[in-house]
């Protein structure tokens, strides 16, 4: 419960950071300036008023950066999260409630799919789709439906086993009513925790493509991006990097705590 | 046969995949202002001339005979390049698996032997953190902890350059043992304990989690109780009666998350500059050079593969019920 609303209270921070970015940002997140290059943060010798976490070795604001960064790192958790979650669960349902041959392609395919390293998968997809915000979120969501559809087809399965499924059957609804009206409602909480989780992984995945490089320009402020500069100036200006890696600490760290704490509230066994 | 489809799937996919591929590697190879039957000669020579499937086609002819192509940016075979790299990644991996085995074990014991006291909940938690925080994340807080605030281990590379020893084999971690070699063993382990620990702990804090769920189901059972009843410790009622009964479950989970491990290398090896396969791909991928993404993903899917197999075999070989069989 408590990590329910630790989780969640990160969560809508970072979704007020993101939605309000431009207002809240005390500098422009792409203003450089070489007299202000590398200054330490607020609470060390040398600190610059209104620069409250320091800058880069471009003198851009880290606090701007981080949180226009936030922007960027909740729109792909959300259309690349709900994109796979949308794949997967689809064809996991299908998979599990139709069974026979939709089935066994189904299932060939997932295996296929888990044959590929995930993170040489998504880089060879931005590679091929070009750079940019879409890339990597087709990228995540091409390579991650198979988390959802996995998971979704075993419980499909156990679910049309069940005898309310069988009475719907006697009562002569339609396969798809009863796929719609039934099954569909009865593992929608596994798809929440499932995505809850996703959105977590989607954060990472599109941090690493910009640390290599591979996400949107690198003038834009990602916190990938930023890991990246702040790796080569690593023992000249330490806090380019801790700032981008603790907020995506936090935030990879709520992603998940908020899953489990929805899987523990929505399970009716554990409660 | 199922793992003849899956190989055949992957190395149609990414044969597809990657021909998709805006950008032209001939283009890149030659200097700006190369005529145009310069560029034609050269797209022959890599067989970049004819249709999708008739490329498809050579190049599996090619790998069933164990030829991978030739490299576009490195003009080397890429059969040589990534067998040439391939030590170094498998020497990660194992280490790391090694590793998360030893914690993971550890922590499961401690929980289990200590149930519902302080130290339980602490495993508990540490747990639950290591588990939602991905190797890139660890690999980053390494670099900053171990790395720069006290600068206990190098940062970057698999070996000191005034140390790389002219061995017969890639594995030179395994060779330098072998010949007692101990100053290279050290340099080598201690320039791959922090991505070695990186990659570990995502998977300790799995093994942990499934182990001790599987010691504390197997600690109620009669053979423990009467174990017990004999007069054994519960240490010794542990190792010597529930620890092997329980480490079945786990097995499994450790072939599907060992591959997530392997996975995870090519991130790991970029941040850490580890000269193995990981790296080799990212620059593949970037310098678009087509036959070389090909070998280093199938041979991939080939380790993903093998470990599953390798797992099978294992379960079979301790599992009481299916042997004899």
């Amino acid at each position: 419960m408590v990590r329910l609303w630790l989780a969640g209270g990160w969560l809508a921070l970072l979704l007020v950071a993101a939605v309000f970015a431009p207002w809240i940002a005390p500098q422009d997140p792409l203003a450089q300036d070489l007299f202000l290059e590398r200054l330490p943060p607020v609470w060390a010798e040398g600190h610059e008023p209104g620069y409250y976490l320091g800058t880069d070795s471009l003198g851009r604001d880290v606090l701007s950066r981080l949180i226009h960064g936030a922007r960027i790192a909740l729109i792909v958790a959300i259309l690349a999260g709900g994109a796979a979650a949308l794949i997967g669960s689809v064809l996991g349902l299908l998979a599990g409630y139709m069974g026979g041959w939709t089935d066994r392609v189904i299932g060939r395919v997932i295996d296929v799919w888990m044959s590929f390293p995930p993170v040489l998968f998504a880089i060879l997809l931005v590679a091929v789709l070009g750079t940019g915000l879409h890339s990597v979120i087709i990228a995540i969501a091409v390579i991650d439906w198979t988390r959802f559809a996995r998971v979704i087809r075993a419980e499909t399965l156990a679910q049309s086993r069940m005898d309310y499924v069988a009475s719907a059957v006697v009562i002569g609804r339609s396969r798809l009513g009863i796929l719609a009206t039934e099954v569909v409602p009865n593992v929608l909480p596994t798809i929440l925790v499932l995505l809850s989780l996703e959105m977590g992984i989607a954060v990472i995945v599109e941090a690493i493509l910009s640390f290599v490089n591979l996400s949107i320009s690198s003038d834009d402020p990602t916190w990938g991006g930023m890991i990246a500069e702040g790796r080569t100036q690593i023992h000249f200006a330490p806090w380019v990097l801790v700032a981008p890696m603790v907020a995506l600490f936090f935030t990879v760290l709520a992603f998940s705590q908020f899953g489990e704490g929805l899987k523990d509230r929505i399970d009716p066994v554990l409660r | 046969m199922t793992t003849v489809v899956t190989l055949f799937g992957v190395a149609l996919v990414v044969f597809v995949v990657i021909r998709l591929a805006p950008g032209d590697p001939i283009a890149m190879m030659l200097p700006p202002g190369a005529d145009a039957e310069d560029m034609a000669r050269l797209r022959a020579a890599y067989g970049l001339d004819r249709s999708v499937p008739e490329q498809f086609l050579i190049w599996l002819g090619g790998v069933v005979r164990g030829d991978f192509g030739t490299s576009i940016s490195l003009r080397q075979d890429v059969g040589a390049l990534v067998l040439d790299r391939l030590p170094a990644t498998l020497e990660l991996a194992l280490l790391a698996l090694a590793i998360a085995v030893a914690i993971g074990t550890t922590l499961a014991v401690i929980g289990t032997l200590r149930r519902q006291r302080p130290a339980e909940s602490a495993v508990d938690l540490w747990n639950g953190m290591t588990l939602s925080i991905p190797d890139f994340l660890w690999g980053l807080i390494f670099i900053l902890l171990f790395g720069v605030v006290v600068p206990l281990f190098p940062v970057s590379g698999r070996i000191s350059p005034a140390l790389d020893p002219d061995y017969a084999t890639g594995f030179l971690l395994v060779e330098s043992l072998l010949r007692l070699d101990l100053r290279v063993t050290g340099d080598l382990l201690h320039h791959m304990a922090l991505p070695a620990l990186a990659l570990a702990l995502p998977l300790s804090a799995v093994i942990a989690q499934v182990l001790k769920q599987s010691l504390k189901e197997v600690m109620h059972l009669d053979y423990v109780t009467l174990a017990r009843a004999k007069g054994y410790s519960e240490i010794a009622v542990l190792f010597r009666e529930a620890l092997r009964n329980a480490v079945l479950p786990t097995l499994t989970l450790v072939g599907v998350q060992f591959t997530f491990l392997i996975g995870g290398t090519v991130i790991v090896e970029k941040l850490f500059s580890y000269g193995g396969l990981g790296n080799l791909a990212i620059d593949a991928v970037i310098n678009r050079d087509l036959p070389l993404i090909q070998g280093i993903v199938l041979l991939f899917a080939v380790l993903f593969i093998a470990t599953n197999l390798i797992v099978d075999l294992a379960y079979a070989a301790l599992n009481p019920r299916l042997r004899h069989g």
